[in-house]
């Protein structure tokens, strides 16, 4: 095993064993464990209740983008519970966010003709939405799991895309359904015509799923669903039909997925067939992979990141999904766990005395890093530059520097950044392994049972 | 759960027959164990134990012929319906939850037979009897110091444990242990067997073993299986007299 | 009429071996490796690309063989230094790190070349009719990617059943694991196959890059009909993958052809279906409209029905 294959499993093994320890299962810390969780969400409830009045966010741009991160974290959780909890990749949960979207889209239409329902009342009819159809679906879809699980959701995300794009009738085509979330009943003077109003809607739903889907982990079909993603055969051999555990996760997925696409519908006031297509099945793939599949805040994280980096990233390069793509590789082959795992992988480590050492050791590591970094985006956004604007000459600027692509110099210091940088960078790697063993070491002596 | 019913064998085989393809594995193994029995099945290696095992339990479905639990059929049905009919089975290549931890493993081991079933609307952490129960069984298969510990961590000889208390867990009737010494150390052996008596005290009890001192510790009667038949079954002292359990054997095994 | 019949069944063929050419090197990695490879079309396209900008440099027929053999060692490259690494995450890992690939592939190719499709036109020394029929005059250059992938399929039908690594490949199609144990180095067939099954990719792409328009989106088009059509031939069987190409080929060609949709049929059964009613619009789609779904149909239905494919030898 590779030095740094060691740290990871020694790390994964204190960290596992460490959040099993403080897991509500044992007797001694169930009440501290439980005291602690809800101090996490009323903590985090306060946050969003706050966040969009903090400077720099409290502009129609920033609670904006907040009710996008909602509405994704809500979609990234759905998707963690099939991936995460059961081992189930599918590539086709768009389906049940954009049917739960269309879902909405109609009520709110026949709220705008006259139906006395009030506004935050519509989700439930994204969640209905895609509760029903992921009932209709998943009683076909989970009778296998593994690779062909993952076929036929494919098959079925494409054939639902198709069909959305044929029945203009339901789907509106390419160009969709609108509907006016402020035309109808309003509840205590709220007309969700103002985008803080619908932060607020937004950010009551996800707390709401959140808890539920917290919730739902720790019933007992939960637990099954990760007997079921570690070991099908025993989870038979314990009782248990594999086949009506994984049914029941992906109902309960694609409810919360539908609710996340009712939200999106409210948002947005517009629900077209990419809300069914592979595009926004892969951003959700993205979103959890990133994120971390195996915990809960992995999914939000992820939702968070990936929405926040579609949004500004795209202001800076053209080339942001080449990024996107090249960060999630890099994730996939180094951090399998995602950004989440790499935190957990931390967290019993901050107070022991060797941390500040493996800190150090990070920023000497980070700098030859940096300057590979600089080094391919420099060769990518010149090249990016280049093939899809030809028109605009060879002059680029980066950062406020003017670059002439026609001469070599931009090229060469780029490839020498590259090349030198990872050169450097490798004779960091002993000193980070030895680091991390000391940091390792000391806490399984110290703070392990 | 079906209950055992008097004059009726726990587990009954009849005329049993497995093929895969043109290759026939059980070629017709007719096998009656009483409720209560400690019963050993022995035989050279490639005889059939564990496809008989996986016949039982539910892996595989029987070609041919009748496999009976209290009387009700189970050849042929899917693991899971034979599992909540009380027959529980071990591993031999240990098959546990890697990535839960000992006591989440035991628990939902032993939650459908608790009456749990599908359950979404109760939080595990709430279900007192459950983790009493994994709290129990740990205690029994004395690896309460490592509760927490993920399962895929252990070492070979715990993991051997963690096995013997999933298929505890679940208060079957019936219990199959497929080599549950295979790998250990002399020491580990005499406490898994020890494990075996106490855990199966007035149950039924099918073991496969290669280690003959396991099999005549703890077996009321033996069963010898080559080439997919059963060539005698009587009480352990005469299976080691049998001229035809020696010929099959080649003298190989060593002495108690 | 026959003229029409004669034309789909003609372009249904060439669509089909077209498909088959892609999908035997799927299959081979598939059923060998048990890694789903979306990048597999990717390697379709590069090869698509490299020869339209080999073929600028030193004309067709020699980019015709450079060009699959330098996507072969792209291909080899990923297996050995990306993929070996993922294979111990399990196949949800392999998934995730081929998808991801293909996407960044995808962006790779806009970087050197751009959004828009290139203008890759059949070149001249290929560019003139083959045969006449029907007055129709085919094209050479559809009868030259007919002939690549009857011959595709004649060698690789003699690299298995005449030579030592086509054994070991064919035993390792069906039992990968026993394979292993009898001692062959797998990893190097691994880095073998891998690369055979892109550089035949690449080389389905260098003709195909003619019939279909060459653009980065290419990949992600066909992609998931080469998935199809392994999964109803079957794993572990190329005579399988030939059949379900041909069948899938001929049926989306057909399909595209016909103008027909259920509300014909309903007229023609004398059953008149409103306007207003809800069915109206679903009976109203044209075959032609729903050609394309036609394969993801047949997916569902044979993963749902026969999950061994047509002619299989093992599950996934």
């Amino acid at each position: 095993m590779s030095i740094r294959e060691r740290a990871r499993s020694t790390g994964a093994q204190i960290t596992q064993g460490r959040n099993t320890r403080s897991a509500p299962g044992s007797p001694v810390s169930a009440d501290a464990g439980a005291m602690r969780t809800y101090r996490s969400w009323i903590a985090a409830g306060v946050l969003l209740l706050v966040l969009p009045h903090v400077p720099g966010l409290d502009s129609n741009f920033g609670r904006s983008l907040l009710s996008q991160m909602g509405i994704a974290a809500v979609f990234a959780l759905s998707y963690s519970l099939l991936l995460g909890q059961t081992g189930l990749l599918s590539f086709g949960h768009a389906v049940y966010f954009g049917l739960g979207a269309y879902a909405a889209i109609h009520l709110m239409r026949a709220i705008n003709g006259g139906l006395p329902l009030p506004l935050p009342l519509v989700p439930l009819a994204g969640a209905a939405g895609g509760l029903a159809v992921g009932l209709l679906f998943g009683a076909v879809t989970t009778r296998r799991a593994g690779v062909v699980f993952t076929l036929i959701s494919l098959g079925v995300g494409e054939l639902v895309f198709a069909a959305m794009r044929m029945l203009q009738g339901f789907s509106g085509g390419e160009e969709g359904v609108t509907a006016n979330r402020s035309r109808g009943p309003h509840l205590f003077g709220l007309d969700f015509a103002s985008q803080l109003q619908v932060y607020y809607l937004i950010v009551f739903w996800a707390l709401v799923a959140a808890a539920l889907m917290h919730f739902f982990i720790r019933t007992p079909v939960g637990r099954m669903c990760n007997a079921v993603r570690d070991n099908p055969e025993r989870a038979e051999f314990i009782g248990y039909s594999a086949q009506r555990v994984r049914f029941t996760v992906f109902a309960a997925a694609a409810m919360f997925a539908g609710l996340a696409g009712g939200l999106h519908a409210v948002n947005y006031e517009i629900v077209a067939a990419e809300a069914v297509g592979a595009a926004r099945s892969g951003a959700v793939l993205l979103m959890v992979c990133i994120g971390g599949a195996s915990h809960f805040v992995g999914a939000i994280l992820g939702a968070i990141t990936i929405t926040w980096l579609q949004v500004s990233l795209s202001d800076y390069t053209a080339a942001w999904q080449l990024y996107l793509g090249l960060f999630f590789m890099a994730i996939v082959l180094f951090a399998p766990g995602g950004l989440a795992g790499l935190v957990m992988m931390h967290a019993p480590l901050l107070r022991r005395a060797a941390f500040p050492d493996l800190l150090r050791a990070y920023a000497v590591a980070s700098m030859p890093a940096v300057a590979m970094l600089a080094g391919a985006v420099m060769l990518l956004e010149i090249n990016y530059r280049l093939s899809t604007q030809p028109e605009a000459g060879t002059r680029i600027t980066l950062l406020r520097v003017s670059l002439d692509a026609a001469t070599p110099w931009p090229w060469l210091a780029a490839a020498l950044l590259l090349v030198g940088g990872f050169l450097a960078f490798r004779r960091t790697w002993p000193g980070v392994a030895a680091a991390w063993q000391r940091a390792t070491g000391e806490a399984s002596a110290g703070g392990a049972r | 759960m079906s209950a055992p019913m008097p004059g009726v064998p726990a587990l009954q085989l009849a005329d049993v027959h497995k093929s895969f393809g043109a290759t026939r594995i059980i070629r017709g193994i007719s096998l009656a164990i009483a409720t209560g029995e400690r019963h050993a099945i022995i035989g050279p290696n490639g005889a059939g134990k564990s496809t008989l095992f996986n016949l039982i339990s539910g892996r595989f479905a029987p070609t041919r012929g009748s496999i009976r639990l209290n009387g009700e059929e189970i050849g042929g049905r899917a693991p899971y319906r034979t599992s909540r009919r009380g027959l529980a089975r071990s591993f031999q290549v240990t098959n546990i939850f890697p990535r839960m931890s000992v006591h989440e493993n035991i628990r939902c081991s032993a939650l459908w037979a608790l009456g749990y079933r599908y359950n979404f609307w109760r939080s595990i952490d709430r279900l007192r009897d459950a983790d009493e129960r994994a709290d129990e069984i740990l205690a029994r298969i004395r690896m309460t110091d490592r509760r927490d510990t993920l399962a895929g961590v252990l070492t070979y000889a715990e993991q051997r444990a963690l096995e013997i208390g999933i298929t505890i867990a679940g208060d079957a009737q019936v219990i199959l242990l497929d080599e549950p010494t295979a790998g250990m150390s002399r020491s580990e052996t005499e406490a898994t067997v020890e494990l075996i008596r106490t855990v199966t005290q007035g149950k039924t009890l099918v073991m496969v073993e290669h280690d003959m001192s396991v099999v005549f510790d703890l077996a009321d009667r033996i069963s010898v299986l080559v080439y997919g038949e059963v060539i005698a079954t009587d009480a352990p002292d005469r299976v080691r007299a049998s001229a035809a359990v020696q010929a099959a054997y080649l003298g190989t095994q060593p002495d108690a | 009429m026959l003229e029409l019949v004669t034309f789909s069944l003609l372009n249904g063929v060439v669509y089909g071996l077209l498909l088959f050419m892609l999908s035997s090197g799927l299959t081979l990695i598939w059923s060998m490796m048990g890694v789903l490879n979306f990048a597999h079309a990717s390697m379709f396209m590069l090869g698509a690309y490299f020869s339209y900008q080999l073929g600028l440099a030193i004309g067709f027929w020699p980019a015709l063989v450079i060009a699959p053999l330098l996507v072969g060692a792209v291909g080899a490259a990923i297996e050995r230094y990306g993929l070996r690494h993922v294979h111990r995450q399990g196949h949800v890992g392999e998934i995730l790190f081929t998808f991801g690939l293909a996407y960044l592939i995808a962006e790779l190719v806009i970087m050197v070349w751009g959004r828009n499709p290139i203008e890759n036109r059949v070149p001249a020394t290929i560019d003139f009719p083959a045969f006449a029929l029907f007055g129709t005059r085919y094209p050479f250059y559809k009868v030259l990617m007919m002939a690549i992938s009857v011959g595709m399929f004649v060698f690789l039908y003699l690299a298995f059943k005449r030579t030592r690594v086509g054994l070991v490949i064919q035993a390792a199609l069906t039992h990968p694991q026993m394979v292993s144990a009898l001692g062959h180095d797998v990893p190097r067939v691994f880095v073998l196959v891998f690369a055979a099954g892109s550089a035949l990719a690449a080389l389905a792409g260098v003709i195909g890059g003619f019939a279909l328009l060459t653009e980065p989106n290419m990949a992600a088009a066909l992609g998931p009909i080469v998935f199809v059509v392994v999964v109803v031939g079957g794993l572990g069987s190329i005579p399988g993958a030939l059949v379900a190409s041909m069948l899938i080929g001929i049926i989306q060609t057909f399909a595209v052809a016909l103008d027909h949709s259920l509300l014909d049929l309903l007229r023609v059964l004398g059953i008149p279906l409103a306007r207003t009613s809800p069915f109206y619009e679903v009976c109203a789609i044209k075959i032609a409209q729903a050609a394309p779904i036609i394969p993801y149909l047949l997916l569902v239905l044979m993963l749902i029905l026969r999950p061994k494919g047509l002619m299989g030898t093992r599950e996934t």
